[in-house]
């Protein structure tokens, strides 16, 4: 988190007191080291590297159809990632993501169909849930000053808790009914699970909201005044307040930013699989967190970027599916998929340091 | 500090969501085709009357992660006859082996009249049923450790010899003409679910491979068999060991462009549909719900008549039991309910 890394994006925040030291942002740089210095660059060569190799190791990666098998892994993945990534920038991490996807599609599969209204009405409700989760993450954390860890940690245990309980309290099953039937719901499956057709490629509607997501979340980080408070609550949270970044609103909004997210994941796949169990989810809010962290951003905030996440989700996605298109015995999967996540750190860790080395 | 309008406005935020949400109820917004107005009909599962007998209580002990539909089934079978016994039934669950034992432990401390188990891990448990031995509690398996309960002084054993039921799964593939079929496991290391995919490949005459996914997330789940079924244009069966994995994998079929069949061990509700519709093949059914209700009623029987069911010498199997097209219809309608 030392605040050379953070040199880019915070150049229009009033300069945060930091060590004094020369520490580089006042040296003329090239370009080449200005381009290796983006948190983005190692990932990006991972994740070409990975593509490449299983180009060449799996011939059927080749096929259009097959990369859109690819993209669509990668892209539920990486739409969740985006706001982890952010809220991580901003000094925080969340482990209930992984159950609040469920918890999101739980609450709209159950409400509809419990109350028998169109599902709309289980969506926005869903929503609603989502971003109150989230907001009381932020609360909870803003509030006792407890590290994100304990805060989230809890919040995964109540949701996995709640998630079971209120389930079969309300259905009598542990997985919601099927509410394919009902009312609004081809127009929801439009909307979050439909497919369209490119060059002949069937591509899920979610790769196109993953990349429209990203190039938001650029933006905001890189040119609005809250991209600003991001970096500058993950940098020094202190600092940050002393020259006015509104603390608490910047954690909260990135919590509730996560619930977002998971209201959209959670909304994908209920009205893709039209029912939903009720113990799924648990150990992914690791895999966004990952995603994030191989991504360029850093565990302990302040540095990062949100395309980054991008080519994090997509190598995930592109190793877990590559074996698979590959072939190799799938008693090895797990093992696989760790050592490649481990060597893409490596190349991004090594890049990182290549560039920044003085 | 940051106490202004932006607080306060976030503040009222869900609660005008809320109201709006409620409002949009209010004006009517109600769903004409499905929900639960559409499915209220019909009774809530078996009932058989109630035995006077004096009240016993009985731990069920299982290996159950928590939300899985099939364990659902295991409990209401063993709430159907606890209800119908006079039985008190104390239901406890942890896939962690050494958890599971602490849980026969705390049956044990409770003095309960009977304990039912699963031995998913039979090593992990043998300590602690001896120690149920030594107090004088009978105890019957249940769902797994069919080579094992004998071994472990266990009185009568409810379920269903998972490579048995691979191997009639695998058998009726030969039937069907498959060639080339793919066994999509949920759970990597779970030993059950390996002895399923065994026992097919025992039996099947035709080439079959294992295939791991996310059994927690199911687009992940959709996209690896998608991934798998476009690596591999000769596949023309699937074979899954969960309903909920079946209905992903014909979706995966779908979006493939692939003609694969699939097949699936267990059964819910949804899954019976897919049978009637034809997207499935056929289910190898192990009834969960037979098997918590005949253990529980097991041990109901030994106190009160001291029978044994399988003379405490044979099990008594459970599955396989084939659902397919030409008895889905009477099958499906238990399976509403959620007890088939």
């Amino acid at each position: 988190m030392s605040m050379a890394q953070q040199a880019e994006p915070a150049v229009t925040t009033p300069p945060a007191p930091g060590p004094k030291e020369t520490d580089g942002r006042t040296r003329e740089r090239s370009v080449a080291v200005r381009v290796f210095a983006r948190p983005e660059v190692g990932v990006f060569l991972g994740a070409v590297a990975v593509f490449v190799f299983f180009l060449i190791a799996a011939p059927s990666v080749r096929d259009g159809g097959s990369m859109a098998t690819v993209l669509y892994q990668s892209s539920t993945i990486g739409i969740m990632a985006l706001p982890v990534a952010l809220l991580m920038i901003g000094g925080e991490f969340d482990l209930s993501a992984g159950v609040a996807v469920v918890a999101s599609s739980l609450t709209a599969g159950m409400l509809s169909y419990q109350l028998t209204v169109n599902v709309w009405m289980g969506v926005i409700v869903a929503l609603v849930v989502s971003l109150a989760v989230g907001a009381f993450n932020g609360w909870v954390l803003m509030k006792t000053g407890l590290p994100s860890f304990l805060v989230t940690l809890a919040t995964f245990l109540i949701l996995q808790g709640v998630n079971l309980a209120v389930t079969k309290l309300v259905t009598g099953n542990v997985a919601t009914d099927d509410i394919s039937d009902m009312d609004g719901f081809d127009q929801a499956k439009a909307v979050f699970a439909s497919s369209f057709d490119i060059g002949g490629v069937e591509v899920k509607i979610t790769v196109f909201y993953w990349l429209v997501f990203a190039a938001l979340a650029t933006w905001v980080l890189l040119r609005t005044k809250y991209g600003n408070w991001i970096f500058a609550v993950g940098g020094s949270q202190d600092s940050a307040r002393a020259v006015g970044v509104p603390v608490t609103f910047t954690k909260i909004t990135l919590f509730m930013l996560v619930g977002f997210g998971a209201w959209f994941v959670g909304m994908h796949q209920l009205f893709s699989f039209n029912t939903v169990q009720s113990g799924e989810g648990v150990g992914q809010e690791l895999i966004y967190i990952a995603a994030a962290v191989i991504g360029g951003c850093l565990l302990t905030g302040g540095y990062g970027s949100a395309i980054g996440p991008v080519f994090g989700a997509f190598m995930f996605g592109m190793v877990n599916q590559g074996i698979v298109f590959a072939g190799w015995n799938p008693d090895w999967f797990k093992a696989f998929l760790g050592v490649m996540l481990l060597g893409a750190v490596l190349i991004n860790l090594y890049v990182r340091r290549a560039a920044t080395r003085r | 500090m940051d106490r202004s309008s932006h607080a306060r406005s976030r503040r009222f935020a869900p609660a005008v969501a809320l109201a709006a949400a409620a409002a949009l109820t209010l004006a009517g917004c109600s769903s004409s085709s499905g929900g639960k107005k559409a499915d209220e009909e019909g009774d809530s599962g078996a009932s058989a009357g109630k035995a006077n007998t004096p009240r016993m209580t009985v731990a069920l002990v299982t290996h159950q992660a928590p939300g899985d539909t099939f364990w659902d089934i295991v409990r209401k079978g063993a709430e159907a006859a606890a209800a119908k016994d006079n039985v008190k039934l104390v239901y406890s669950a942890d896939p962690n082996a050494g958890n599971q034992a602490n849980l026969v432990q705390n049956a044990i401390d409770q003095k309960v009249d009977g304990i039912a188990v699963t031995l998913a891990k039979p090593d992990a448990l043998k300590s602690v049923l001896g120690k149920a031995e030594k107090a004088g509690i009978p105890v019957v398996g249940l769902n797994s450790g069919l080579a094992d309960w004998k071994k472990l002084g266990l009185m009568e054993f409810f379920g269903q010899d998972e490579s048995v039921a691979g191997e009639a799964l695998g058998k009726r593939l030969n039937e069907d003409g498959a060639k080339n079929a793919v066994c999509v496991i949920h759970e990597q290391g779970n030993v059950g679910l390996t002895q399923r995919c065994e026992g097919v490949k025992k039996t099947f005459e035709g080439s079959i491979e294992n295939l791991y996914v996310n059994g927690t997330d199911m687009p992940s789940v959709k996209s690896t068999v998608t991934a798998k079924l476009k690596q591999d244009g000769d596949i023309d069966h699937l074979v899954t060991l969960g309903a909920p994995f079946a209905m992903t994998a014909v979706q995966a079929v779908d979006e493939s462009g692939s003609e694969a069949e699939v097949a699936t061990f267990d059964l819910n509700k949804e899954l019976t549909g897919a049978i009637e519709k034809g997207d499935i093949a056929f289910a190898v059914d192990q009834q969960p719900y037979l098997q918590g209700y005949l253990a529980v009623d097991g041990l109901w029987l030994y106190k009160n008549n001291g029978n044994y069911s399988g003379g405490g010498e044979q099990p008594v199997l459970t599955g396989p039991a084939f659902v397919d097209e030409s008895n889905v219809k009477a099958v499906a309608e238990f399976a509403s309910k959620g007890t088939r």
